[in-house]
């Protein structure tokens, strides 16, 4: 387990079955949930707008009741998937188990596999709530599909078989309040140094055609600090396919250009058949025509004389903290001061980003801290004060606490009633000026 | 008098209690003769997520504007409360609430050792934690299915724990598993409340109504004046003390007869407070009916008809204009039980042509046991019959495939996801927040002109239907509305 098991106040993540939502961003898949009846209400209310093709209320679900509690509910679960074939045009269905199911111990694998037998395209996963995050529940998922369901396609999908062609595992949908834009982002980047990538999640991916082609790939990129490394481990030794890891989310030209650079070189070492000239022309221009907007900014962010945020707070899962702590510091001039990571990061990996951090600058030092419990960073940040105007970004939780401080404030973590997103991206050199914009129209909308 | 019992910890749920319903199909007329005689209810071979009473449960004690709230379970259980701490902050200026504080909700994010030893423990702890934390006037402990099941001993940690922090530790029974009709939640939440919190009256205050509702309007502050009275709402934006005396005041009304039938009954039958014996007021008869029940409960009958005589004056003329401009249009209506009647009463006193519902649950007799507080029957009574009433509790796929068949000119919703489906199909839909607005003889023309204005401004929906995403197949379009509900072709 990735969390000490304390209390939570203020929860920036939800539990295992959260990630119905890796189910709800597959075109055209439906999670079916073997749960009490608030499960899937929990999860839509937690990340909102959520519902895509068939998540929401949409789900269908055995709704536990005592019956089934003291009886098991097998049958019940029976009963829903044959009529959800029905009722609902699906071409991936996933079902989920609650605490409910856990702790009754429904035989749900068996089930399903007789679904399965039958030529559905059924995949079962446990997901009863104590067991994990939904951070750790996504890989379950995903591996999940890939055992389950990607591997009965492998005769026609020979391993390794497209030179260039990468399976890309970056952002959680949903819990990334940005999947979507960053997704489509990675695509036209990767695309830009001559690899064709599966996102697997939202409108840019192919759907279940796409996931039926990931033994296809010649190797696999992970973007992340620790999430998502499972699916990653589990595809190497499955399909033999390597992986270049980048452990945060590349905001801005430096990240960005070394993420690219990195999978270039890493491309070109497994195989790939890509124009390394041509690569490298790309990210050049991609970089100037990123530099000739901070070269405009510039004089706004030396001459503005009323007042701009010079320092910041980020309460966020490690990829944001790190990524945007080292954008911020590098690109904006906002400096980093302590971070927040609210991922529930297992042990083993909290020295990884430490250190990912510490490597942002030689000259100062940027204390972290690993704190899921939201109320407790709160409190930690509300005794903290810096010389100048301060900025947070985080989730709306955070909101009371910037304006009882008197800081500006930036949502950009879930849960937040304070924001829509669609498809903006953060990462990616695009990423990087989108922030700057959201930040400044913050900013000045102050002077209002 | 109402199956309440104060000793016990756990609420008697709602299926049990009042014999509440969640699959009906059929009109309204005979759902009301069908609740005397004893109704039978009707389960599903398909079903969508539901919702569960933790977080109804849980929207009545957030609100609380000194309290604390822990969910004991998996962190899951506590994610999209979120949304009530934002309901807190965005509605309280409706309640003179200048600064809204933070509010403080917890989970003990219990694992899956937890769930082989037991939470006893990390509860104890989780509420000295939160007590060290919050120093609130009470703590609220929210139980969920895992809690249930493993059978922690919630009460007896939480009385120990009250007992040495000298502040209310309240146990609230709301396991998603033990009912079916959600909206135990509110009773699980209302009996703790008055089990623990509320006090026996040290008078009776004449100047003091309580309000059983959510969080609209202040509406009541001015139908109370003149008879010298203030209305207490309860619970939300309450305060722990405000609670405990709310046994002191002279009625109580409520927003919501779904809502508040149980707090209702218990003020009643434990602590004296009466119970005003008439549905809200929703349409004009009943709200005729309402103000002179409130007029007969304080002894104030002649200002009750000074009012009503008032109000008509001000409002008929406004209220026939819009029937001029309303008549014969055709809606639809999907809400919880007895505001959904509300609702229903609304569109017809307004000339409109009730084409059905989708109400998610019946309790065919509140806690109280009056027909007077039966929105529905009075409905019925003063306005005649509903057509296509289907009790379905938030099932989409009904709702999709009724509204697919009926087509009508509007849809009007109480509860989030089900406005989607009006819009995908081409249908102008609304959902009101406030559960006041259509209220009184005013409530009435505020609801007629927000009708008119949906109804004029279709373009969004009407583009939005060229364009819609439909999961749902051709073949359940076709069938009828209850093929899954017991007795229909499909089970």
């Amino acid at each position: 387990m990735s969390l000490s098991g304390g209390i939570i106040e203020q929860t920036r993540l939800t539990c295992a079955i959260g990630a119905m939502q890796t189910v709800v961003a597959i075109p055209r898949a439906v999670p079916i949930l073997h749960s009490g009846p608030g499960c899937g209400e929990m999860i839509a209310g937690f990340f909102e707008r959520s519902t895509g093709y068939a998540g929401g209320t949409t789900s269908p679900c055995t709704n536990f009741s005592e019956k089934e509690v003291v009886f098991g509910g097998i049958n019940r679960l029976r009963q829903i998937i044959e009529n959800t074939y029905k009722v609902l045009n699906t071409d991936l269905q996933v079902v989920l188990t609650g605490c409910t199911a856990g702790i009754v111990g429904d035989d749900v694998d068996s089930l399903v596999a007789e679904f399965a037998g039958q030529g559905k395209p059924i995949v079962s996963v446990e997901t009863a709530g104590f067991k994990a995050t939904n951070y750790e529940s996504h890989s379950l998922v995903v591996k999940a599909i890939i055992d389950q369901y990607v591997d009965l396609f492998i005769e026609d999908n020979v391993p390794r078989s497209e030179k260039n062609t990468v399976n890309l595992f970056a952002s959680i949908p949903y819990q990334d309040p940005f999947w979507k834009g960053n997704l489509a982002e990675y695509k036209r980047l990767l695309a830009g140094i001559g690899l064709k990538a599966n996102v697997l999640f939202g409108p840019e991916s192919g759907g279940v055609k796409e996931w039926q082609r990931i033994p296809k790939a010649n190797f696999n990129i992970l973007v992340s600090p620790w999430y998502g490394k499972p699916i990653a481990d589990h595809l190497k030794l499955k399909y033999g396919q390597d992986y270049t890891w980048f452990p945060h989310v590349p905001v801005g030209a430096n990240e960005t250009e070394k993420f690219l650079n990195q999978v270039l070189e890493f491309a070109i070492n497994q195989g790939a058949q890509v124009d390394e000239n041509k690569a490298r022309t790309f990210i050049k221009h991609q970089s100037e025509a990123y530099y000739q907007e901070i070269d405009n900014l510039a004089t706004f962010l030396l001459e503005f004389r009323y007042g701009l945020p010079n320092h910041v707070h980020i309460l966020h899962d490690a990829g944001y903290v790190v990524g945007l702590s080292k954008f911020l510091l590098h690109e904006v001039g906002i400096i980093p001061k302590e971070q927040f990571v609210t991922d529930g990061t297992p042990e083993k990996y909290q020295d990884l980003i430490r250190n990912d951090l510490k490597s942002t600058s030689e000259k100062r030092e940027i204390p972290i801290y690993f704190e899921t419990d939201g109320g407790k960073a709160q409190e930690i940040l509300r005794s903290i004060r810096h010389k100048g105007r301060g900025l947070i970004i985080g989730s709306g939780w955070d909101r009371e606490l910037a304006k009882e401080k008197g800081y500006d404030f930036l949502s950009a973590a879930v849960p937040t009633p304070y924001r829509l997103v669609m498809t903006t991206n953060y990462a990616g050199f695009s990423g990087g000026l989108r922030v700057i914009e959201d930040i400044y129209m913050m900013v000045l909308s102050t002077y209002a | 008098m109402a199956n309440i019992n104060l000793t016990l910890p756990e609420v008697q749920i709602r299926e049990i209690r009042i014999n509440s319903i969640t699959g009906y199909h059929g009109d309204a007329k005979e759902l009301v003769e069908a609740g005397k005689s004893g109704l039978k209810d009707k389960d599903r071979s398909f079903s969508q997520c539901m919702g569960c009473a933790t977080s109804k449960a849980a929207c009545m004690t957030i609100l609380i504007q000194d309290a604390a709230v822990i969910s004991h379970g998996p962190v899951g259980c506590s994610s999209c409360l979120h949304e009530f701490a934002f309901t807190y902050r965005v509605n309280s200026p409706l309640r003179g609430i200048e600064k809204p504080t933070p509010r403080r909700i917890f989970s003990t994010n219990l694992q899956e050792k937890d769930t082989v030893y037991g939470g006893n423990i990390k509860l104890a702890a989780a509420i000295r934690d939160v007590y060290n934390r919050t120093k609130a006037n009470a703590i609220f402990v929210l139980t969920t299915c895992a809690a249930g099941i493993i059978g922690d001993d919630v009460e007896s940690v939480c009385n120990e724990a009250e007992e040495e922090l000298g502040i209310p530790v309240v146990a609230i029974f709301c396991e998603g598993f033990r009912s079916k009709v959600w909206t135990t939640g509110f009773d699980a939440a209302y009996h703790s409340i008055a089990r623990k919190l509320i006090k026996k009256p040290r008078r009776r205050r004449q100047d003091m109504i309580n309000v059983i509702n959510f969080w609209g309007s202040d509406v009541f502050a001015d139908w109370f004046e003149p008879f010298g009275a203030k209305p207490n709402y309860i619970t939300p934006y309450s305060t722990v003390d405000g609670l405990k005396y709310s046994s002191e005041a002279a009625a109580t009304v409520q927003a919501c007869q779904t809502l508040g039938s149980y707090l209702g009954a218990v003020l009643e039958q434990e602590f004296g407070v009466p119970e005003v014996p008439a549905a809200p007021p929703y349409g004009i008869a009943q709200t005729d009916r309402w103000f002179k029940a409130l007029g007969k409960v304080l002894g104030k009958e002649d200002i009750a008809e000074k009012i009503i005589e008032e109000k008509k004056k001000e409002y008929l003329p406004k209220i026939e204009a819009l029937r001029e401009k309303l008549r014969g249009k055709r809606a639809y209506v999907t809400a919880g039980a007895a505001h959904g009647h509300g609702l229903l009463m609304v569109l017809k006193e307004l000339g409109l042509e009730t084409t059905g519902a989708a109400i998610f649950h019946h309790d065919p007799i509140y806690d109280n046991k009056r027909e007077e507080n039966d929105q529905l029957a009075m409905g019925v009574n003063d306005y005649g019959n509903v057509p296509n009433f289907n009790v379905c509790n938030r099932q989409e796929f009904e709702l999709v495939n009724a509204l697919n068949r009926i087509r009508p000119d509007v849809l009007l919703a109480r509860h989030g996801g089900m406005t989607l489906w009006g819009a995908k199909l081409g249908i102008p839909s609304l959902l009101v927040g406030d559960e006041h607005f259509s209220m009184g003889y005013e409530g009435l023309v505020n609801y007629g002109e927000r009708l008119l204005e949906v109804i004029e401004n279709d373009e969004f929906v009407k583009n939005l239907e060229k364009h819609a995403i439909n999961p749902y197949t051709e073949w359940w379009l076709k069938q009828p509305t209850y093929y899954f509900l017991k007795g229909g072709t499909g089970i």
